[in-house]
């Protein structure tokens, strides 16, 4: 029998389409081009902050907006806070991610600050599970490059990334031991926990 | 915690001075252990120590930290922690004020050229020709245009060093990480990672190269190195070490993932907290 090569475009387009129609749809949301550029606007303005001469506070207060413009902020803090997150009332999380926000800006601004000098660039991304993993390299003067990457998604509705993996070092592992840690030492006490997070960092 | 090479290398890359009234056995103790003759002494033993890991703790599966000596490992902790407040940091303070930047650089630079025949060693057992040959590479041309490793112009070149040691070696050959320990004034470490230690300082290099090399001087430069780490990396380690709420699990985090990651371990599958927010 013939097969009419038409037909048989047509059946090639239907197969294609249903693949299509398989892969999840908010994989569409975010390809990797758009991970890579989101990290790339990120690394540029960092670079501004840590080239621009100005003062500690004033470098802290510019770390906080980039991160809550370019972090999913809500994420990180459920994730650091662990199980405990389970048992906390809505305002209570609410009261914990901003003071997380504060916290975790004041420590990783800190470190930030002492590229003062320096410069990040972007080098490489690639698919991470159903999210993206963008590589950058920092260069520092004197120093071998360090390796910065930054795990992006879009399942919260925005672009954003929610891990910063500094030469191996996860930082939502590290976070997850330390707030873990505070809440120990608060006895479990959420409240006392948001506390202590104002000012630490 | 940021910028875990450095916290990690405040420990790592030298071994602070201790306490006044035991200073003078342990110096002994240093110099007899980085001797050439003591070294061969030593050889056998530390190497029947690296293979006898391969029997010690096994591992208890991929995100899980193998550290059945915690309440020791926290103990010795302690002692660091202390031994860090009283001593090491205050040491580094006064290393750092008195020394001008340029000259604290160049006895780090010095330090780290001195290293460089112990990775090429390395970078052979583990047959990576390629980290070899950077690794040699950059020894000749800072001992040469650097003078004798005080400058680091192959740096500027983008030549950088590919360290490595015998812990690494023992990982290449198929030797188990074994458990997590934390030792007095050598800090956060494994099992593998100790006998390594021990392994480098009495086989390295340099001292059978130059055997008439004053004992104590590649040491003394590498105090000077770690001090000035310290001093450099001041707030990070401060953080790490003195603000954390829980330093002891913070440090063996940062030691752990960052030493997998520098012997290109894959890490245990990618956590999604969208997935799963309360997964580790």
């Amino acid at each position: 029998m013939r097969t009419d090569p038409f037909r048989r475009g047509i059946l090639t387009a239907a197969v294609s389409g249903l693949a299509l129609a398989a892969i999840p749809f908010r994989a569409s949301a975010l390809d990797l081009a758009t991970a890579r550029a989101l990290i790339d606007q990120l690394v540029g303005e960092v670079n501004r902050i840590i080239n621009s001469g100005e003062t500690e506070t004033q470098m802290f207060a510019d770390f906080e907006k980039v991160f809550a413009k370019y972090a999913d902020v809500p994420i990180i803090a459920r994730s650091a806070l662990g199980v405990a997150a389970r048992q906390a009332s809505a305002q209570q999380m609410t009261a914990f991610t901003t003071a997380f926000q504060g916290y975790l800006s004041r420590k990783y601004g800190r470190r930030f600050r002492e590229f003062i000098g320096g410069k990040i660039e972007v080098t490489d991304a690639h698919p991470l599970n159903d999210n993206y993993e963008v590589v950058s390299t920092a260069t520092l003067r004197g120093e071998a490059p360090f390796d910065l990457r930054w795990w992006v998604s879009s399942k919260s509705g925005r672009d954003l990334f929610y891990n910063i993996i500094i030469e191996g070092v996860n930082m939502l592992a590290t976070e997850r031991t330390e707030i873990g840690a505070m809440l120990d030492q608060n006895n479990g006490n959420i409240d006392a926990l948001i506390k202590q997070l104002q000012t630490s960092g | 915690m940021l910028w875990p090479r450095a916290y990690v290398m405040a420990w790592r890359s030298g071994r602070p001075r201790p306490g006044t009234s035991e200073l003078r056995t342990v110096q002994l103790m240093i110099s007899r252990l980085f001797s050439p003759a003591a070294g061969r002494r030593l050889l056998p033993v530390a190497l029947l120590a690296a293979t006898a890991l391969s029997a010690c703790a096994p591992s208890k599966g991929p995100g899980v930290i193998n550290d059945p000596y915690e309440k020791q490992n926290r103990e010795n902790h302690a002692v660091n922690v202390a031994l860090d407040s009283h001593l090491i940091k205050p040491a580094s303070q006064a290393y750092g004020r008195v020394l001008p930047g340029p000259v604290r650089a160049g006895v780090s630079n010095f330090a780290g050229n001195l290293s460089l025949p112990s990775y090429v060693m390395n970078d052979l057992l583990q047959a990576k020709v390629g980290d070899a040959a950077q690794n040699t590479l950059r020894f000749a041309f800072n001992t040469v245009f650097g003078l004798g490793g005080i400058f680091d112009p192959a740096g500027a070149l983008g030549l950088h060093a590919k360290s490595t040691d015998f812990g690494a070696t023992l990982a290449t050959w198929g030797v188990r990480e074994g458990a997590y320990l934390e030792v007095v004034v050598l800090g956060p470490t494994t099992e593998r990672d100790l006998a390594g230690t021990v392994v480098d300082a009495v086989t390295n290099p340099v001292m059978f190269l130059l055997p008439n090399v004053p004992r104590g001087y590649p040491i003394g430069v590498k105090v000077g190195s770690a001090l000035g780490n310290r001093y450099k990396y001041n707030d990070l380690v401060d953080s790490v070490l003195h603000d954390s709420a829980d330093s002891y699990a913070q440090g063996r985090l940062i030691y752990l993932e960052k030493r997998h990651y520098e012997l290109g371990q894959k890490p245990p599958a990618a956590n999604d907290p969208y997935e799963d927010p309360y997964a580790n």
